[in-house]
């Protein structure tokens, strides 16, 4: 299981914090679909999240699969340490 | 189709080994009010709930494997280096001796998991009233965890959850007065 750097850590608390707007955004939209300047919100954080999941990527390997990372070689999307044991 | 993203919604950390509070923690894994019966009780609803309710569904219903995935992960950090005498001590050799370490979806008491926690009544606000109460006494569990618990970063992440059952049961309430609405226009014209 490869070792990772200390900035791991605090990168990935960023996402999930970014995140967490993400999905209250997501939950309150579906119940208030006209309201505009949270809409601009999401967009903004969407945008954000897109930055900053790129930085966790370069210290962690892909968040996600099926294409919607990129994979270095070799494979590295199934190396740990998974969520559970960080 | 769901995309699994290699990352807690929200960090979990646990202070110690404690095999006893994982006995509580189950009862959310696999307990009737628990994680997996909210996310299965949501994301079979959708299917016919009315279209302005089906994208709350959807999110919901995901979150909640979210939380499942953290509510696995304390279990497994509480119980990771327990000692065959600590299992026993934490009243859990029933469950050491058909399932080692492993986890399992029953509830604190050992009770396994059944479809019959959940509800689909074919009639949008009765489905929602019962997602509400759901929500809610999944909420007073997690109270009653935190109560139960001494270790204050387990209760971290518990109250973040417990918070999470707030915002739910206020946007099911929210979709109870949107479909009631839309009944109301349907009278009119």
């Amino acid at each position: 299981m490869k070792q990772l750097p200390k900035e791991f850590y605090a990168a990935m608390e960023e996402l999930q914090a970014v995140d967490f707007v993400l999905v209250e955004l997501t939950l309150y939209l579906d119940t208030h679909p006209e309201d505009y300047p949270s809409i601009n919100q999401f967009n903004q954080f969407a945008k954000e999240r897109r930055r900053l999941k790129r930085v966790v990527e370069s210290m962690y390997g892909p968040l996600q699969q099926y294409g919607n990372s990129y994979s270095d070689y070799p494979w590295n999307w199934a190396e740990g340490p998974w969520p559970w044991q960080i | 189709m769901w995309v699994y993203e290699k990352k807690l919604q929200y960090p979990v950390k646990v202070s110690a080994c404690n095999p006893m509070l994982a006995k509580f923690l189950i009862e959310q894994y696999g307990g009737a009010d628990g994680e997996l019966a909210a996310a299965l009780r949501y994301l079979n609803q959708r299917y016919t709930i009315p279209d302005k309710v089906i994208g709350l569904l959807t999110d919901i219903g995901t979150e909640e494997f979210a939380h499942l995935e953290m509510i696995a992960t304390m279990v497994y950090k509480l119980m990771k280096d327990a000692t065959p005498d600590q299992i026993k001590a934490a009243g859990l050799a029933g469950h050491y001796a058909d399932h080692g370490k492993d986890l399992f979806y029953h509830n604190a008491a050992g009770v396994p998991f059944t479809a019959t926690y959940i509800q689909a009544k074919g009639d949008p606000i009765t489905d929602l009233y019962e997602d509400i109460a759901a929500e809610e006494k999944a909420r007073a569990t997690y109270q009653w965890i935190i109560n139960l618990s001494d270790d204050p970063d387990l209760n971290d992440g518990l109250r973040f959850l417990r918070e999470r059952e707030i915002i739910h049961s206020q946007r099911f309430r929210e979709a109870v007065e949107i479909l009631k609405e839309e009944q109301g226009k349907k009278k009119i014209f």
